[in-house]
């Protein structure tokens, strides 16, 4: 079967300091070659530090920056690169902050109104039936229509940030981080309706997210950015209960846990990205690392199952 | 509109300008209906009489023709070429901002640096040499006023715009499929708009100014049309036998830029959002305090708060952000206080010290005992002296906290400077040793860092040693690694919890994450509406909440280890402080509530493990 979202080798680097002629002064390279895939109906969870590469890989997916190089296939189909619009109709994106991914100055029917419009040419009675549709999909009551953003909780904003994803009827859902602006008590309002509208709608998600609990608890596999690269992949119920790269372990002992004491304090931060280490990327921070860590990248392979690890020296379960 | 306007007249002199500037516009527009004399018909037998003589109620200029129709009518034409010269710089340069601004890079760097060697010139050559090739004319002058005014506009705009540009919803409006131009006409100028109008009020004094000043010149508008600058021109032969032809277009032009500033300035404060608060007055050094009396000491303690309110006075709301607040903080321990937002967690933290901002932010009521001291309504002096050095803070987002533009060791040797009389190596050696404390490698050469070449991390453990400076017994951390990775989270709060130990510190711990409180904190209280609900030890309150918000809330945060799962959720919101139901504040949201929890107030009942509920989960 396809997968639903099918990623080869995908890049992308930033040029610092840019001169009006000649070559940039430095590269700094956000995404190293990735390569993924996703099935149909599957949600794949993202985490990751800040500077990991997570929202550079977002931002690439739903075309919103070209990648350097490397593919994006969406059912098996290549994606060109040159319209937004063809990724919109596909492939869709909630904020990570759902107030300001709301224009300020206008209502919520023109918000939600813009991508039944642009994308699938709806106007007339049709539009407001689907305006009714979605609205109703995303439990919101149908006189929000004429209010503006800010009257808005963080809660509620999200929710018309999801309803004007669903409008352009995607086949996959990208979510950078969207429940980490809101309280614990709505967060779980939040996930709880994502989990239906997979359901009913047949998505396919992207959850990204730097809450370790949160991904566990929406995602079928966890794939674990470190650096701009993937470093870990599994199975969700596995790759934090027995992590195989040692960078996983320290996430994974690191979240404050009711009833474990303070652990993982472990120093070390993440290495120059103007000037990239030789070999592991995590090697300084790593009790494990040899002079091959120093010298070689190590490739993403599988360990046991459906577990990979990009670690010379993988972790027993 | 209504509320504009009312904002507008709450500032008197803005008030003052849209009156006097309203009167002259009035009558500049009546001017042709105006029982006046003809403004260019000569008298040249009735030259330069004075004011209030017959038939000239300000006088005739040198050639007998009467000044107060002269002054009208230039008033009329002076106003309109000035609006006129504001409207075309400001759409003008607006244009040229937004799109500079929007598409950046190379088509930002080619249009600014354009508009800089505009600015190169100065304004009034700048005016004289384009008049000179258009030729002199009025309305040649508005043009020279006109562009010499858009780089102002250009340059400001441009700023805004980037900021808009790269936020959230731009994207958005890209991934609907709304081209550029779409974008820029309806998601960027709406928000620009406000901007542009009140640069335009701040400057429209200037370019009728400048007008003034190139008629003056002869440059502008040609005799015998009148405008006020060419007035003044014609009247400056005569500026000693006859002042008055000087001085009646000079206190016109006078009362017009005057007006036209005045109202100019109070059309910002109202339409800046910032300012629309009530943020225009600085917040006072200590928050207000109307309190009746000081409560009675429930008991001892290093920190003890009974019953603190703390509210804002917005308009006419009242929010009570803390609501009879009482906790106790004894020495060493560590207690956490936590609540989601909007619970008047961070407000019941920023009181004790009285840094809850004023206005809007009054102490209404309660006591805040440092070693028995009264702290509320205290003198701003002794606040000072405790602050920083008996009860210090440590804030969420250090790159805010910290001076941008100072080097962190220098920070820190004034934060030691400020509460004791050493000297400068010796407070430099102690900030070192600070640095060092926190586990900042390579302390000495960090010390010479700026805040922004450090990591959030290492900016958190900077602001740590800011609290340790002058050793104090209490530290409010409030959400000190909320915005830190989880791996970073976890070396802060292992580096919290040795430095409280080794140093016997209290800390009153504030957060949104029960993992974090079970992890560091003794005792924790739970906040909800501006009221504690429960409180007690730590793992107590955590393996038996009595509280129904606890534990429900507890059961929403997903815990890791336990695989997938559909979440346990609270449905509703939390109340809002200004309109909080009369009982108990969960009440609205909770499955157990009947009519006695919503009827009155509920205390908080108990003594080492207390819980604000009439049928608590457990029995406390």
């Amino acid at each position: 079967m396809t997968p639903a979202l099918k990623t080869t080798d995908l890049t992308r680097s930033f040029d610092i300091g840019k001169r009006l002629f000649g070559p940039p002064r430095a590269r700094v390279h956000a995404v190293n070659p990735m390569s993924f895939e996703v099935p149909t109906g599957e949600t794949l969870g993202i985490v990751g530090e800040s500077g990991c590469g997570k929202s550079t890989l977002a931002r690439m997916l739903v075309g919103l920056l070209p990648p350097t190089s490397g593919q994006i296939e969406i059912e098996g189909r290549a994606l060109d690169r040159a319209d937004p619009a063809a990724f919109g109709r596909l492939i869709q994106y909630v904020f990570q902050d759902p107030v300001s991914s709301l224009n300020p100055r206008k209502t919520i029917r023109q918000i939600i109104e813009a991508p039944l419009r642009n994308l699938h040419g709806m106007h007339g009675p049709a539009l407001d039936a689907r305006i009714a549709e979605l609205f109703d999909a995303v439990n919101l009551r149908p006189e929000f229509l004429s209010r503006y953003p800010h009257e808005f909780s963080g809660g509620q904003a999200q929710r018309i940030g999801i309803a004007r994803a669903l409008a352009a009827s995607p086949r996959i859902l990208i979510l950078d981080e969207p429940v980490s602006a809101l309280d614990v008590s709505v967060q779980a309002q939040v996930l709880n309706l994502l989990a239906e509208l997979k359901v009913k709608l047949n998505l396919t998600y992207l959850f990204i997210s730097h809450d370790l609990a949160v991904v566990e608890a929406v995602s079928d596999r966890i794939a674990v950015l470190y650096f701009g690269s993937l470093v870990e992949s599994g199975p969700a119920e596995k790759v934090f209960a027995t992590p195989r790269h040692p960078y996983t372990k320290l996430l994974a002992d690191s979240a404050p846990v009711v009833g474990r004491p303070l652990g993982g304090a472990q120093s070390g931060e993440l290495p120059d990205p103007l000037n990239p280490p030789l070999g592991c990327a995590f090697a300084t921070r790593c009790p494990r690392a040899s002079d091959l860590c120093k010298r070689a990248i190590p490739e993403l392979r599988v360990v046991e199952g459906d577990q990979f690890a990009a670690c010379h020296h993988p972790l027993a379960p | 509109m209504s509320l504009f306007l009312r904002l507008l007249f709450r500032n008197k002199l803005a008030g003052f300008g849209a009156v006097v500037l309203g009167l002259i516009v009035v009558l500049a527009l009546l001017t042709p209906i105006l029982p006046l004399h003809p403004p260019n018909e000569t008298n040249t037998a009735n030259r330069f009489l004075r004011p209030l003589s017959d038939g000239h109620l300000l006088g005739t200029d040198h050639l007998g023709r009467d000044l107060l129709s002269r002054l009208m009518w230039g008033t009329r034409l002076s106003l309109a070429v000035g609006f006129a010269a504001a409207l075309v710089a400001g759409l003008l340069g607006a244009t040229i901002g937004v799109i500079a601004g929007y598409f950046g890079g190379r088509t930002d760097n080619v249009t600014m640096r354009g508009i800089d060697m505009l600015m190169a010139f100065p304004y009034i050559l700048l005016a004289l040499a384009i008049v000179a090739v258009l030729g002199p004319g009025l309305f040649n002058a508005l043009v020279a006023v006109a562009v010499v005014n858009i780089p102002f506009f250009a340059r400001n705009i441009r700023g805004v715009t980037v900021g808009i540009a790269h936020r959230e919803f731009i994207d958005a409006a890209r991934l609907a499929g709304m081209g550029n131009t779409r974008i820029l006409l309806t998601e960027v100028v709406p928000n620009i708009v406000p901007v542009v109008v009140i640069a335009m009020s701040t400057t429209i004094g200037w370019m009728i100014l400048e007008t003034a000043g190139l008629s003056f010149l002869g440059l502008g508008s040609q005799p015998p049309q009148a405008d006020l600058g060419s007035m003044l021109g014609e009247a400056r032969a005569a500026l000693i036998t006859a002042p008055h032809t000087s001085i009646v277009p000079g206190v016109m032009i006078l009362l017009i830029v005057m007006s036209v500033n005045l109202l100019g300035d109070g059309i910002r404060d109202a339409l800046d959002p910032r300012l629309r608060s009530g943020a225009l007055s600085r917040p006072m050094a200590a928050t207000r305090v109307k309190r009746a009396e000081a409560p009675a000491p429930k008991g001892d303690g290093l920190l003890r708060i009974d019953a603190l309110e703390t509210q804002f006075h917005v308009g006419p709301r009242i929010y009570r952000a803390v609501n009879r607040v009482s906790l106790q903080l004894d020495p060493g321990e560590c207690l956490g206080l936590i609540g989601e937002s909007g619970s008047g967690k961070s407000v019941t933290a920023l009181s004790v010290m009285g840094l809850v901002a004023s206005p809007p932010g009054v102490i209404t009521g309660g006591a805040i005992r440092l070693n028995g001291q009264d702290l509320i309504g205290a003198p701003y002096e002794l606040l000072r002296s405790l602050r920083g050095r008996k009860v210090a803070y440590i804030f969420q987002d250090p790159l805010s906290t910290l001076h941008p533009l100072y080097r962190i060791g220098d920070q820190l040797i004034e934060a030691i400077r400020v509460h004791e009389p050493v000297s400068h190596a010796e407070a430099h050696r102690r900030a070192i040793k600070l640095l060092e404390d926190v586990r900042i490698p390579n302390a000495a050469q960090r010390a010479r860092a700026y805040p922004h070449e450090m990591s959030g991390g290492m900016r958190q453990r900077v602001g740590i040693a800011m609290a340790l400076a002058n050793d104090p017994e209490i530290i409010i951390a409030d959400e000190p690694t909320t915005a830190l990775d989880v791996t970073v989270q976890a070396q802060i709060l292992a580096l919290l919890d040795d430095l409280r130990r080794s140093r016997g510190l209290a800390i009153l711990f504030i957060t949104h994450d029960f993992g974090v409180v079970a992890q560091l904190c003794d005792r924790v209280a739970v906040m909800y509406g501006g009221r504690i609900v429960e409180a007690g030890p730590t793992p107590k309150v955590l393996a038996a909440p009595a509280h129904p918000y606890t534990k429900r809330l507890i059961a929403c945060v997903p815990e890791l280890g336990a695989g997938r799962r559909a979440l346990a959720a609270i449905p509703g919101l939390p109340p809002a402080v200004d309109d909080l139901p009369p009982g108990c504040a969960f009440a609205p949201r909770c499955e157990k509530a009947r009519d006695s929890c919503r009827a009155g107030e509920i205390a908080l009942d108990g003594d080492a493990r207390q819980v604000r509920c009439l049928f608590p989960e457990v029995t406390p």
